[in-house]
């Protein structure tokens, strides 16, 4: 094999004449190596080494060319060259060395000679009889000596003999005889030696095979290295012309390649970078590296790493580059995925951290959020107090001015508190607090509603009109409350902003609208056809001919605090969250609010919203139902009715500015007549019999009825009616002296005309006449177990024009709720026997169920629920108020969970019990 | 003459209801009481506020006898009389009251017999010198009253 052949070489050689440029013992090692590390599958590469000259394919005219005309041809010639005349003048040396030391071996060998003939010369001479001035003889003298200390040693001639005689004589010249062989035959030894130096020295002496010799071992140390590269090696003239290439997986032959270039021999990508690449490099003469991915049919995809190197020739011109390439597509792959990993990784990284600023956002906002609605909370109970009293004291005898500033500060003081009211709101719908309740409700009464609230607190000469068509629903089911804030709100921003014309509402039936089909596929919307629970979308069109929106501020219309202008905040006030938080409702009830306007012209809000379709069975009952419904409202209303219009009505009644309360349960303050408390568990207040007024007993639901029919046998103003039936005229003036001041001014029953119907009056009236299960005021129950508490409470709901039923426990609030019908729970949550939360969820399981099961499970009494069947009960969702000590947040969350509507926190107060009871009387 | 005395006894009057404010005896819900006093109910405040007092009387009586065992305290009657005490006094707006029985609650809920008897005397003094407090303003108004004059308006703040 070759490179053990090599490694021989190497081996034999001597040390200074290649150390320069190959390593002593590479040879050996690398031979372990070789025997060591190649994997045993890998044998066919061990075969390759055979194919010593394969892989090159050179132009063998031209190469010898090449290396003598550039500098790196030259310069490896030379190398070879100095090492061969290094080697020469080491052996020159060597020789001349031995030559010296043979010359003076002869001279020697001479002096000796010369001394024996001097001796026999002498011979009968005393050796004492040396001639002293004799220069030789003193030189030869000196050369002796120096002769026998070198050469001769200490060996002397030792004879036994007597001096002088004969016999001395004769042994002294046998020993010197013997001498003399001696040093002939040194002598022909040496110059036997000289021969064959002389002959070592013309074997060395051929140059030519010296360097044959190291250019073989060069060859072959290279061959050794780069049998297993991966690596191609070429040159190429200036006009990239292959001269030579060196490829250890040759694909090509030979004359495919030489003398042309990379253009000629590939295609593909990177086959022109490569050769504008090497272009460069010629042009700018400077070496250097790059990667280039080749695309190429010949070998697919790869990435070599390329390395050229401009070549010159000896005048310093380029003749063309050396160049160099190793595949590195598995690291380039490699690289690349790190690279990738690395990218990925710092995407996710700086991702997280923005999540976690996200996060941490997050809940300071929702910090912030709770703390806005806690503090909300809290100052509105003292608010509530503040204006509460202002309103009281307007009812108390005041001079024009002290009313005017009565009224600034009452008025100022509903702003804040609308204002705070709606922070709450808001933050309980951004929160996912705020729960949607699905009740049967009928729009036209609503939207009627709706406008005849707000025509009796108008202060303009506007047309306030309802339009409803035809195929709307009479009944649908939603979030009543929730449509009728939605409403409230946007008929009291289009009586805001209009100053004359009118502002109405508009209701028609339309079919579904695209985002929902986008949004809700499961939705089943068949729309009119009267099937059970299908759902209805409902346009409701709220519009104005009002001063309208510039175009430029409808995007922030409905955006929190803003308004269309600082302008228009300051000259019509309000908080700026009215519209945002109908927004956010109807987009809750998965609707859509929608604005279009023109300045001066007005502005129509639209919004659309899904509505289930009451069941068409409930139709049968639905008497019943109405009945129940608005057994609290004053006038029955049309079911049908689609057109209703307020008039502008400017009588005195709103000289005085003062503010309008409750006007949707204005006959009820009116006809207050005493304390008709119908006490359940024995409890009785005695305070009321001190007034000297009559106790009202309890009425039953028969009472209702011959009660209706005096009432309405009386003529057309039941309130009046009422005070008669009552007996009590002086009771009028009081009660209406604790209303608003807009009431105190005018009589009961003119009062109710000026916000009445004024198509449908006179039908309402025939109505009520048929319509006998029509009650006089709503019944609330109060379940408290606190004497003190109820006393209080009871005295308030008598300034508030009411009378309370009281239950002591929440046994006893099932067993009144079981023996009649209320229109309002007040339920305290902390009581012996039965706790009010889980009086709450028995009292919804009776609704949902339909009997006291549940309840008679958990321990009531069932004699008492059974023998009460008699009553006509509702199902309808009793309206039932907590009454918590601690006002924090999960108590609150508490009551809702368990089913009550709302709660006030303790200590009640006027101001909380009133607008419990506007919002949940009707 | 007689008017001379009606003011006095009236700014008297204001005094004393302002500083039983600022003392922090009453808070709002005690004016809120007061509102609902009217020719109907001339003495619907004295009636709550007695209620409120023999209540105090009978709760605090209860109170000390489960409280009187060391090793066998009811702290559930006792709780219970504390939430009874704590919502009629917020209802009174009897607040020294209601602040005793705030803490008087906390001790109860760790069920520490010695905090709850400190309570309970606190509270038993804090009610009866509302008592005595209330008993002298109501003198003061039957005083007015008696000379002719009207109950003021008391501006508190």
């Amino acid at each position: 094999m070759v490179c053990e052949m090599e490694t021989d070489q190497i081996e034999e050689m001597d040390v200074e004449v290649l150390s320069s440029m190959w390593p002593e013992d590479v040879g050996t090692e690398a031979d372990k190596q070789f025997n060591v590390e190649k994997p045993a599958g890998d044998l066919d590469t061990l075969k390759e080494v055979t194919i010593e000259e394969k892989p090159t394919i050179a132009d063998l005219t031209r190469l010898p060319d090449l290396l003598n005309s550039t500098h790196q041809g030259t310069s490896q010639l030379t190398n070879l060259v100095k090492q061969w005349e290094y080697m020469q003048d080491n052996a020159v040396r060597l020789l001349r060395e031995e030559l010296k030391i043979l010359n003076r071996q002869r001279e020697e060998a001479e002096a000796k000679e010369l001394k024996i003939i001097e001796d026999y010369k002498f011979e009968s001479n005393e050796p004492e009889n040396v001639p002293v001035l004799d220069e030789t003889s003193d030189l030869f003298r000196k050369f002796r000596q120096k002769k026998r200390d070198a050469l001769v040693d200490s060996k002397r001639i030792e004879i036994d003999e007597e001096f002088d005689t004969v016999a001395y004589w004769k042994q002294k010249a046998l020993s010197l005889e013997k001498m003399l062989e001696a040093s002939t035959e040194r002598e022909r030894r040496l110059v036997e030696k000289l021969h064959e130096s002389l002959k070592t020295m013309e074997s060395h002496a051929a140059p030519v095979q010296e360097l044959t010799q190291n250019l073989n071992r060069a060859e072959g140390f290279l061959h050794f290295i780069l049998q297993n590269a991966p690596i191609v090696m070429g040159h190429q003239d200036k006009d990239l012309r292959y001269l030579f290439i060196y490829n250890k997986y040759p694909s090509l032959r030979e004359q495919d390649i030489l003398g042309k270039t990379d253009v000629e021999i590939f295609h593909g990508g990177g086959v022109k970078e490569s050769e504008d690449f090497k272009r460069e490099v010629l042009e700018k003469g400077k070496a250097s590296k790059r990667e280039i991915t080749f695309t190429t049919d010949l070998f697919g995809s790869k990435t070599f790493l390329i390395y050229v190197e401009p070549v010159y020739n000896k005048a310093g011109e380029k003749i063309g580059i050396n160049y160099m390439g190793m595949e590195v597509t598995d690291q380039v792959v490699k690289r690349e995925k790190m690279a990738k990993l690395r990218e990925d990784n710092a995407v996710r990284k700086a991702m997280e951290s923005e999540l976690n600023k996200t996060i941490h956002i997050t809940e300071e906002t929702m910090r912030a959020k709770e703390m806005l609605a806690t503090m909300s909370h809290e100052i509105r109970s003292p608010l509530s107090g503040v204006v509460g009293m202002a309103e009281i004291l307007s009812t108390t005898k005041l001079d024009k001015e002290q009313r005017q500033l009565l009224n600034v500060m009452i008025s100022s003081g509903d702003l804040v508190l609308q204002l705070i009211n709606d922070i709450l709101d808001l933050s309980k719908v951004e929160s996912g607090v705020m729960k949607l309740e699905a009740t049967k409700f009928r729009p036209r009464e609503v939207v009627k509603h709706v406008l005849q609230t707000a025509a009796a607190s108008l202060k303009k000469s506007l047309t306030l009109e309802g339009n409803i068509t035809d195929d709307v629903p009479i009944e649908v089911v939603g979030d009543v409350l929730r449509i009728r804030q939605i409403l409230t709100n946007l008929i009291s921003n289009a009586i805001k902003f209009t100053h004359d014309g009118h502002v109405g509402i508009k209701l028609q039936v339309i079919s579904e609208p695209s985002f929902a089909r986008d949004n809700a596929l499961n939705a089943d919307a068949e729309v009119d056809n009267g099937l059970t629970e299908t759902s209805v979308w409902i346009r409701c069109d709220v519009y104005d001919t009002g001063i309208g929106i510039p175009e430029n501020a409808l995007p922030c219309l409905f955006k929190k605090y803003m308004q269309a202008s600082a302008d228009h905040a300051r000259k019509y006030g309000g908080t700026g969250l009215g519209l945002a938080i109908c927004k956010q409702l109807v987009e809750l009830m998965g609707g859509q609010l929608t604005v279009t306007s023109r300045v001066n012209e007005g502005s129509t809000f639209t919004f659309i919203l899904p509505y289930k379709v009451a069941t068409s069975d409930d139709y049968s009952d639905d008497q019943d139902e109405f009945s129940d419904m608005t057994d609290h409202q004053s006038e029955p209303d049309d079911t049908t009715e689609g057109y209703f219009q307020f008039k502008p009505l400017l009588g005195s009644i709103y000289s005085n500015g003062g503010p309008v309360i409750g006007n949707g349960f204005l006959p009820h303050k009116v006809m207050l007549t005493t304390s008709p408390i119908k006490l359940i568990n024995g409890f009785v207040a005695d305070h009321s019999n001190n007034t000297g007024q009559s106790e009202m007993v309890q009425v039953e639901n028969g009472g209702y009825v011959d009660e209706t029919k005096l009432e309405t046998s009386s003529g057309h103003c039941p309130e009046s009616a009422h005070q008669y039936e009552n007996g009590n005229g002086r009771c009028f003036s009081k009660e209406s002296e604790s209303c608003s001041s807009s009431q105190a001014s005018s009589e009961g029953g003119t009062l109710e005309m000026e916000s009445e119907l004024t198509v449908s009056s006179q039908r309402e009236e025939e109505k009520a006449e048929t319509n006998l299960t029509e009650p006089s005021k709503p019944k609330i129950l109060l379940v408290e177990d606190n004497k003190i508490n109820i006393m209080v409470a009871k005295s308030m709901m008598k300034q508030l024009g009411h009378t309370m039923d009281i239950a002591n426990n929440g046994v006893e609030a099932i067993n009144a709720i079981n023996r009649s019908s209320y229109d309002l729970v007040l339920m305290d949550v902390c009581m012996p026997v039965l706790d009010g939360l889980k009086a709450t969820r028995l009292i919804r399981s009776y609704e949902e169920s339909g009997n006291w099961n549940a309840a008679i499970e958990a321990g009531v009494d069932k004699e008492i629920l059974e023998n009460e069947q008699v009553c006509v009960r509702s199902t309808n969702r009793l309206p039932i108020i907590a009454m918590t000590a601690n006002t924090l947040a999960e108590s609150s969350e508490e009551c809702y969970a368990n089913g009550m509507d709302s709660f006030i926190s303790k200590p009640v107060t006027l101001q909380k019990l009133r607008e419990c009871l506007q919002q949940y009387l009707h | 003459m007689n008017t001379i005395v009606v003011a006095q006894l009236q700014r008297q009057f204001q005094d004393y209801m302002v500083s039983l404010y600022q003392q922090g005896y009453l808070d709002n819900q005690f004016t809120e009481l007061r509102k609902l006093q009217d020719e109907g109910s001339p003495d619907f405040v004295a009636e709550v506020v007695s209620l409120f007092f023999d209540d105090c009387a009978k709760l605090i009586n209860d109170m000390s006898i489960s409280l009187e065992r060391p090793d066998h305290v009811d702290f559930k009657q006792v709780d219970s009389g504390v939430h009874q005490l704590k919502g009629s006094s917020s209802s009174v707006g009897a607040r020294r009251v209601k602040n005793v029985c705030i803490a008087f609650k906390e001790c109860c809920d760790v069920q520490n017999r010695e905090g709850c008897l400190r309570c309970l005397q606190q509270v038993d003094y804090e009610y009866k010198m509302l008592k005595t407090k209330l008993q002298d303003l109501f003198n003061l108004e039957q005083q007015i009253l008696q000379a002719g004059g009207t109950i003021p308006q008391v501006d508190i703040n």
